[in-house]
């Protein structure tokens, strides 16, 4: 039996970053994670810590991402200085390319709406293709403008989740590797945590599984509905540094890889690729920018996103076995500092805030 | 490092490797070749800069790579040695962008 304060279940980028905060908050915690059989969306991602269109039609979502990408810097910076790792965060704006005068047309709207529910505080720009061409050097001729925000900007999403790691253990947390938990049963003011042949019993209790919250969450009186959505992504050779600002679907590391993505399939558990989807992605691409039919493509991967039926995170504590609380969201990097700063100091508190009502899975319940 | 077995009685391809002329069995792999050379290095990386050479032998590690007939990034592990074939250090990054002339046909 190990006994700890807190037990994290999911070592992925959510589950991650809130055990790094909760060990800074000096919470003695430990880490569940099943291991490679499971799946897992943090390994796989495309790097965006991303402002643009997160939120249209839920204020609270958008101010949750604004909040999460202004201290991004400070993760990045802390996380560094604690563990030496460099997540290679920049923020130099970001762009969502249109093709065609239809994109062009229907993305304006939205982003004069989300403008409209943020009361000005979301800042962008619609760019022709004259504007965005001084901005991103090659476009090709059927892009026709796009969406310029200066608050987006991107990552490595596996250096990200190495220094919220290395940081959780510099801190003296626990990790439990090749765990997973079949079962939690929960006690007066505490839970029994079975995970592989280990118990870990723990005062509080964070559900940060990806895709297995949904199934983890009824043994202690939560609902976490989240679903498969498979997202494929096209890696090329390294090449000449050309792209500074990431787009939605092209971005070049800093190492000179030009990622491109993504798609949105409901294929359930299955994280395979298809010739036919990464035929699109790469057409997508080299409409964008045509130059990159030269680069050779080197790896290619699908991924499942951890998907609500909102597409809006699931924060709750459970009403029935008070300290146990989950977490669930499909853009774990743009949020991952909410998850590091924010959430470990209102779970170590015991409540959420206020404003994290909009966030509850109480929200799916038909009234 | 490497011996020679023999190179057969087969009638040897001559490529070029940088500035040198290198006399090569048939059907070897480009990287095959330059180890038997005593070539233990052909690119850096565009990282570090640190020096790399063939690893894995079966393309899997993209370690390798060089630029051959004017095409970057090609893993030697991989192709074939061919008469007159010209073979250069990869150095850093491939240079394909927005103002570099288009690539040769990828189709050869
Ligand atoms: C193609 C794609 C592109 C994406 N692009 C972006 C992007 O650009 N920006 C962005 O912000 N987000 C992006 N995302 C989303 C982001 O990757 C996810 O939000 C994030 O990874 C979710 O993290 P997680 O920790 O909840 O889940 P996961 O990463 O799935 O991790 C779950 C963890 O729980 C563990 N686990 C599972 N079951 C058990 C069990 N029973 N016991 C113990 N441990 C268990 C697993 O081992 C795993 O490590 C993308 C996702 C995909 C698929």
């Amino acid at each position: 039996m190990l006994n700890c304060d807190a037990a994290v279940v999911g070592g992925g980028v959510v589950g991650a970053a809130i055990a790094y905060g909760l060990a800074e908050l000096k919470l003695d915690t430990v880490l569940i994670d099943e291991g490679d059989v499971a799946f897992r969306a943090a390994r796989g991602n495309f790097g965006l810590v991303w402002v643009q269109s997160k939120g249209i039609g839920c204020p609270p979502y958008s101010s949750l991402t604004r909040r999460s990408a202004d201290n991004w810097l400070r993760l990045a910076e802390e996380v560094k200085q604690v563990t030496g790792v460099d997540i290679a965060y920049s923020r130099p704006g970001g762009v969502h390319l249109c093709l065609g005068e239809q994109e062009f047309t229907d993305r304006a709207a939205v982003m004069k709406q989300l403008e409209a529910q943020t009361e000005g505080r979301f800042q962008y720009e619609m760019l022709d293709h004259r504007m965005l061409s001084e901005m991103l050097p090659g476009l090709g001729p059927d892009v026709t403008g796009g969406s310029y925000s200066p608050l987006d900007g991107h990552a490595n999403p596996l250096f990200l989740l190495r220094g919220l790691h290395a940081g959780f253990r510099n801190r003296a947390g626990r990790a439990l590797i090749n765990a997973p938990v079949h079962r939690i049963r929960p006690l007066a003011g505490a839970f029994d945590v079975e995970a592989g042949n280990e118990t870990v019993r723990a005062q509080k209790l964070v559900l940060a599984a990806g895709l297995a919250n949904a199934k983890l969450a009824s043994d202690v009186g939560l609902r976490v509905p989240v679903h498969p959505l498979r997202g494929q992504i096209l890696v090329s050779e390294k090449v000449r540094s050309f792209l500074r600002i990431p787009t939605l679907h092209v971005r070049q590391t800093t190492e000179g890889s030009v990622l491109m993505g993504d798609s949105h399939e409901d294929v359930g558990f299955d994280d395979g690729t298809r010739p036919d989807i990464m035929a699109e992605i790469a057409r997508r691409a080299t409409r964008a920018f045509p130059f990159l039919r030269s680069a050779r493509i080197v790896r290619a991967w699908g991924a499942l996103r951890v998907m609500t039926p909102d597409g809006i995170p699931i924060y709750d504590q459970s009403e029935s076995c008070p300290g146990a609380f989950c977490a669930a969201a499909h853009s774990g990097i743009t949020l991952a500092a909410t998850h590091a700063f924010d959430l470990p100091r209102w779970i170590a508190e015991g409540a959420l805030p206020p404003e994290f009502d909009a966030f509850s899975a109480r929200r799916f319940d038909v009234h | 490092m490497f011996t020679k077995v023999g190179d057969g009685d087969r009638d040897l391809v001559k490529v070029i490797f940088e500035d040198k002329e290198i006399m090569a069995p048939p059907g070897q792999s480009v990287a095959a070749v330059l180890l038997a050379e005593g070539i233990r290095s052909c690119r850096e990386t565009p990282v570090s800069g640190e020096p790399r050479g063939p690893y894995c032998m079966m393309g899997i590690c993209f370690e390798c790579l060089v630029v051959i007939d004017g095409e970057p990034n090609q893993q030697a592990c991989m192709r074939t040695v061919r008469e007159g074939m010209l073979i250069k250090r990869q150095h850093g990054v491939a240079q394909i962008g927005p103002d570099a002339k288009a690539e040769s046909d990828p189709a050869e």
